[in-house]
């Protein structure tokens, strides 16, 4: 439908809860820009804690980003492009971090990576110390933020559906060469918004990184965890904190809008 | 012979074998679901049959499900077949020219090359004009004569249509119709159509499938015009009746009586076919008198104009008149009519 055509009425009482749950989600956010030191607000954001916090937040948070496309294109496609036996079950599995409250998330990578995880004596062989480490919070981050580029780029790979590859490989192109050409330009705007979306999911993950990875300034402490640290010492602080996230977050979703993504 | 085709799909309840010959154009016709476009994803390769064979130019695509013989399974990149769909399915996010280049360049062909090879393709099928177009910017016509452009310029062996002009405005098809007619001289071809038209100017041979089958083969124009199939009757425009040779003519097995001529000998009993052109046929309010051999009391189900002309069609028939007849005998659907036929209009074969 274009623009200004719409042809079957709004029911009007729709108006009244939509009116409400705008506000809900709006309002908050106002309330804390009205607590916000602007005199010293560059001060407080300036600290060396703070700046440590938000450059670590965005270093792991396009990190995280990264190995979600790495892993998730390929996970979307064999969910999206194939048909066997589990699929279903393994579609669930990989969309349970969206439900799974953090702090289990974090426990469980700590049960699987920690030193007396699973996996956590071979790699202490290779000499790899992961708990507590940065690599520790990008794996945090990755854990939470991989399911929202999964489900994205699978529902945009189910929409373009697979008549364009079928024409593609009759054309004689072959699979790596359809995959290339033809189904990642395709999806590519679900491809920018499930990264746009993990990133956002990266940047304010909390409960598995301070499970998994502590909080050790400049090794382990992001923002959220920083703000919530200076909560309880410095509020101000936080607060300007808060709304230096806000901003990021807004600037991402800007960016992704303004490429058509979400 | 070029192609070789022998596929069932269980589930399907499809179970059948094609041929094409060297440069052949063979028509695929038959109603919704009877198989057609299964025929064409098993020759694509995009669906994998539970036991069958085929072969295209001595090379062997697929052999499955025969005892003792292995597996052989060529996919779909490797077989020199391409496929035309219904709608064009141009590449939204490459120009028409990189569309058409899309072919040879998957195969390895160098950039150049290929948008030489493509631009030539373009001129071919007089889209040369829209190139530098994105296939948003095409309309239905244009786009899908550079879907034929891409389709040959990846030079396939054999080139699957499936119902190319089904989509199309009538106003542009037949343009369309008569650049497929000129680029498919000489070429080993499939085209799947519910269009009469499609089969008498594209096709050299036309098979009818109906529920998996093959029910009926033949060249076109004998096919069309001796029609063994109700389907091939109703899509050539004839009326049919089927029954058994008695007389003069032939009873049809729901009891209706046609007296015709007998293109061949037809013994009395012998399965037999009735046909003739609905422009055959009169109508008429009151059952005529004279020399017609054929009166037959029908109700009307529909009438359909075709150009200056009306279809009036019932249950079994149908007949051609003018719009001037239609508002004169004040015909509409449900009137009880009349419908006259000379004997000498009646065509007799054996079924």
């Amino acid at each position: 439908m274009t623009r200004g055509s719409r042809q079957v009425g709004l029911p009007a009482w729709l108006i009244a809860p939509a009116a409400v749950g705008a506000l809900f989600l709006v309002l908050p956010l106002a309330a804390m820009l009205t607590r916000v030191e602007w005199g010293n607000f560059f001060g407080l954001i300036s600290s060396d804690s703070s700046v440590a916090a938000l450059k670590l937040s965005l270093r792991t948070s396009s990190a995280s980003t990264v190995l979600c496309v790495l892993f998730g294109v390929p996970l979307a496609m064999v969910l999206a492009r194939t048909t066997f036996r589990g699929q279903q079950l393994l579609r669930s599995l990989v969309l349970l971090p969206l439900v799974l409250p953090p702090v289990v998330g974090g426990i469980a990578l700590l049960y699987t990576f920690g030193r007396r995880g699973l996996l956590g004596h071979t790699f202490e062989v290779l000499g790899i110390q992961v708990a507590f480490s940065t690599t520790a919070v990008v794996m945090a981050q990755t854990f939470v933020a991989l399911p929202f580029l999964v489900v994205s780029l699978e529902g945009a790979l189910r929409t373009a559906g697979g008549r364009y590859e079928a024409v593609a490989s009759t054309l004689g192109a072959r699979p790596t060469t359809v995959f290339r050409r033809v189904t990642l330009p395709l999806v590519f705007p679900g491809l920018v918004s499930g990264a746009v979306l993990s990133f956002a999911r990266s940047l304010g993950e909390f409960g598995a990184t301070i499970t998994f990875a502590g909080s050790l300034q400049g090794v382990t402490r992001t923002l959220p965890l920083e703000i919530y640290l200076q909560r309880e010492t410095d509020a101000d602080a936080a607060v300007a904190l808060s709304l230096v996230l806000v901003i990021v977050a807004v600037v991402v979703i800007g960016f992704a809008r303004g490429r058509g993504a979400i | 012979m070029t192609f070789e085709l022998t596929g069932m799909v269980r589930e399907r309840g499809f179970d059948l074998s094609l041929h094409v010959g060297s440069g052949e154009v063979l028509a695929v016709l038959g109603p919704n679901g009877s198989g057609k476009s299964t025929a064409m994803s098993l020759i694509a390769g995009l669906l994998r049959p539970d036991s069958g064979t085929a072969s295209l130019d001595g090379r062997v695509l697929f052999d499955l499900g025969r005892p003792g013989r292995s597996h052989i399974w060529v996919p779909p990149h490797a077989r020199g077949v391409a496929l035309l769909a219904q709608e064009p399915l141009l590449f939204p996010h490459l120009s028409a020219l990189d569309n058409v280049a899309f072919g040879p360049r998957s195969v390895g062909q160098p950039r150049g090359t290929s948008r030489t090879l493509a631009q030539r393709w373009l001129v071919e099928v007089d889209a040369e004009q829209y190139a530098e177009r994105k296939p948003a910017q095409l309309s239905g016509g244009q786009a899908q004569r550079i879907a034929v452009a891409r389709a040959l310029a990846a030079d396939p062996r054999l080139l699957l249509l499936d119902e190319p002009m089904a989509a199309l405005d009538v106003a542009v098809a037949p343009a369309v119709r008569q650049m497929l007619r000129r680029v498919l001289h000489g070429r080993s071809a499939v085209i799947v159509t519910h269009d009469v038209l499609d089969a008498l100017l594209l096709a050299d041979r036309v098979v009818v499938v109906d529920g998996g089958h093959v029910v009926e083969e033949g060249p076109t124009a004998q096919l069309l015009a001796r029609p063994r199939s109700a389907f091939a009757a109703r899509i050539a425009g004839l009326n049919m009746v089927r029954g058994r040779r008695e007389g003069h003519g032939v009873r049809g097995y729901d009891g209706l009586f046609v007296e015709g001529l007998a293109e061949e000998p037809v013994g009395e009993g012998e399965a037999a076919l009735a046909v003739f052109r609905p422009s055959a046929v009169g109508v008429f309010r009151e059952p005529p008198g004279g020399s017609l051999r054929n009166v037959i009391a029908v109700t009307i189900t529909e009438l359909e104009p075709q150009g200056d002309q009306v279809r009036v069609r019932t249950a079994e028939l149908s007949a051609d008149v003018t719009v001037a007849a239609v508002a004169e005998l004040d015909l509409a659907p449900q009137t009880p009519v009349v419908f006259g036929v000379k004997a000498s209009e009646v065509a007799i074969y054996r079924a």
